[in-house]
């Protein structure tokens, strides 16, 4: 009888070795490392990773696409398309994923990538803005930010953006929801730990938009910040609410060098 | 989604006799038909791609059938050996009747 029972105890510590061992099998991430900060890359599993490094196999090349043919389409009054202005989206665009969200003069706040598309819209082309989550915006987000691939993430957060980028802090270290948790009790002090059957990342943004297996489709940034907020019984913002977009700000600071990945696959 | 948008990659040239790998990707929300409207309770109708067929030069290669449990926007990747130039045709049918169709040309040399 005791004999079984230290097998057992034998047994289930050799399983916690073994968990152990997998988790940080892989030591040199490369350019998904740097310093203390890692990509959400890093915490997926080998198979999920195999996705994303295939861009023929990544199924978020297909909004990529999308959104290339988007850049040439003329839609609104004024008969323009994004390429009227904006030409080689390759050069033209090769900073603008690693930079936003920036202060926006006009609007006296911080915008993102979404809202600057929407803006050049509604102003520039008199077309109808898209709807947040929409396939065109998804699509149009993800290919924008997707020439700035590789670049490391690097955002101001100093003059007109400074106040934003501490309101971002202030909601990432806040307490909330009935289960009383702050972003940071998670992806701060218990990132790399188990929460339930998953494994916690540091909840990096640098993948974003990002397919998720999950959604089985292209999701935004404000998309997952909901599904967070709802987990831990709060109740989420609107997406392109302010609060969000600060947060945006922050969490990119929080970031920054790790290179941008979008689009990233993620479980 | 208006349209599926299909994908796939084929080598453009390859030596007689060698084995080629081919990957095909299409976006499709693959609706399995056991989830429920929120918002009223009604059922989701099913709405899956349901057959997959890779013809080349008009004689059938490869196909698959598809059922609920294959995930939205569906990976296929697959062998076959090269004899001969020719062209390949992909097909994929769904339940509704439409067909998405993509073709690639392959040169053996």
């Amino acid at each position: 009888m005791r004999r079984t029972v230290l097998a057992a105890v034998a047994a289930s510590g050799l399983i916690v070795m073994l968990a152990g061992t997998a988790l940080t099998e892989e030591s040199n991430w490369g350019a998904y490392q740097v310093n203390d900060k890692r990509s959400g890359y890093t915490y997926a599993a080998a198979e999920t990773r195999a996705i994303q490094d295939d861009d023929f196999e990544n199924p978020a090349m297909l909004w990529v696409d999308t959104g290339g043919e988007l850049w040439n389409t003329v839609e609104g009054e004024a008969g323009k398309a994004c390429a009227s202005c904006h030409e080689d989206a390759a050069e033209t665009m090769a900073e603008v994923g690693a930079t936003y969200p920036v202060y926006y003069e006009p609007r006296g706040k911080l915008i993102n990538i979404e809202q600057r598309i929407n803006l050049c819209r509604t102003e520039n082309m008199k077309a109808k803005a898209w709807k947040w989550e929409s396939r065109e915006l998804l699509s149009m987000t993800a290919f924008v930010r997707n020439q700035a691939r590789g670049k490391p993430v690097a955002v101001k957060i100093d003059g007109p953006a400074a106040p934003f980028y501490e309101k971002g802090k202030e909601f990432y270290n806040q307490r909330r929801g009935q289960l009383d948790m702050a972003c940071k009790s998670c992806h701060e002090d218990n990132a790399g730990n188990m929460i339930r059957a998953n494994l916690l990342s540091q909840g990096q943004s640098n993948g974003f938009p990002t397919y998720r297996l999950k959604w089985q489709k292209v999701g935004s940034l404000h998309r997952r910040f909901r599904g967070c907020n709802k987990q831990v019984r709060a109740t989420p913002y609107k997406a392109g609410s302010d609060e969000y977009v600060n947060l945006e700000l922050f969490l990119a600071n929080r970031g920054q060098g790790l290179p941008v990945e979008t689009p990233a696959v993620r479980n | 989604m208006a349209k599926a948008k299909p994908r796939v990659k084929v080598p453009k040239t390859a030596a007689k006799g060698e084995v080629l790998e081919i990957k095909t990707l299409i976006t499709h929300k693959m609706e399995s038909g056991q989830r429920k409207d929120k918002k009223t309770g009604d059922k989701i109708p099913r709405k899956i791609i349901n057959k997959f067929v890779c013809a080349f030069n008009g004689k059938e290669v490869f196909s698959a059938d598809w059922h609920p449990a294959i995930s939205a926007n569906p990976f296929m990747s697959f062998y076959t050996t090269a004899t001969e130039s020719g062209t390949f045709e992909f097909t994929w049918t769904d339940d509704d009747g439409s067909v998405y169709t993509k073709t690639a040309e392959l040169t053996v040399k």
